[in-house]
């Protein structure tokens, strides 16, 4: 790997980080406000379906941990496990693409 | 003062063990004093290196009760406050014998870091003016004091992590050439310093500035750095 394309994810990993500041305090915030007095499934259903506003904040909060979690395991995986080179990073962009997915269906039960 | 040191000190190489000596203490002893002692008094075997014993050189470095520390301005006093050293080679290294380290691929590093400056006039060239109230100058001349005793490299866990990382001196040398307006090798300085054995491993634990005796701060060096290869690799010129 080129040291540009290094320095790039460093770089996507520093701004998905700030993504992921305000979407997790975002999150909790929504949480705490939310559950006041008990909460439901169906309660938390009937808040969410439909609601573009929140299905492309959660959308924004999947891709930006899709993209920050396989770049950190990256640097674990080669300091604490002395793995690097090609092999690690494959798997790691199918562990970014499985997170991605993953995280879409999830918004896409809850919002659609 | 009187009274009696144990001091524990590092004897053979990689596969040795601590032997310990009694040292008489003294006042204003420091601990290249007392390693002094041992080669001179007790055991001419022992190897260790210094040159300048007042903090200039950068030669006498050893790891003192689990700390790398420059020896010849430690004072006993202040790290064996119960009367017991244990005295071993910088970490991150290896060991030649005792306290000696094999320091080439520290210093090997530097280079590999574009530590070298290179400049653009010739002798019938003017000299270049640089204002020393430029901001440039102001980061070099915050970082421009190493004395190159591997004190940092041997307290950073980046470098124990990751043994190909340029480690905390040689990127703290490049910071100062990156800065240095007359230098006419950034490019190749910024791809050198850029990357995953570089500054961008650096995980700002800042144990190279907890350490270094000159105290420098290599980890604000190594964070411009990031922001200078950053930057360069959005623009794409790195």
């Amino acid at each position: 790997m080129s040291r540009r394309t290094e320095t790039l994810l460093w770089v996507a990993q520093r701004a998905s980080a700030a993504v992921l500041a305000v979407c997790v305090t975002v999150h909790l915030a929504t949480i705490f406000y939310a559950v006041q007095g008990g909460l439901t499934g169906a309660e938390i259903l009937g808040r969410t379906r439909g609601n573009l506003g929140w299905a492309a904040f959660y959308t924004v909060f999947v891709l930006a941990a899709a993209v920050h979690a396989p770049i950190g395991l990256r640097v674990v995986l080669a300091e604490w496990l002395g793995w690097r080179g090609r092999a690690r990073d494959f798997l790691l962009i199918a562990f970014a693409v499985l997170l991605a997915g993953m995280g879409l269906q999830a918004v896409r039960g809850v919002f659609a | 003062m009187t009274g009696l040191l144990k001091v524990r000190v590092w004897r053979g190489g990689v596969d040795g063990a601590f032997r310990e000596y009694e040292v008489p203490r003294r006042e204003s002893q420091t601990v290249l004093d007392v390693v002094t002692h041992i080669q001179r008094a007790l055991d001419p075997t022992l190897a260790y290196r210094y040159a300048c014993r007042v903090g200039m050189c950068g030669s006498c470095a050893m790891t003192v009760n689990g700390a790398p520390r420059w020896t010849c301005r430690t004072h006993v006093d202040k790290v064996a406050k119960d009367g017991r050293l244990a005295i071993g080679p910088l970490r991150n290294l290896p060991v030649i014998r005792d306290l000696v380290a094999d320091m080439r691929e520290f210093f090997d590093k530097w280079a590999r870091a574009q530590g070298q400056f290179k400049g653009r006039r010739t002798r019938a060239d003017d000299l270049e003016r640089i204002s020393p109230e430029s901001e440039a100058r102001r980061h070099a001349d915050a970082a421009i004091e190493c004395i190159g005793c591997g004190v940092c490299y041997a307290a950073c866990d980046v470098v124990a992590a990751n043994p190909g990382y340029l480690g905390p001196a040689a990127l703290n040398r490049a910071w100062t050439l990156v800065n240095d307006a007359r230098d006419a090798a950034q490019p190749e300085r910024l791809r050198a310093v850029a990357g995953d054995d570089a500054s961008l491993a650096c995980h700002t634990h800042m144990s190279c500035t907890e350490r270094c005796p000159k105290a420098l701060s290599p980890t604000a060096g190594i964070a411009g750095l990031k922001r200078a290869v950053a930057r360069a690799a959005l623009q794409g010129k790195l």
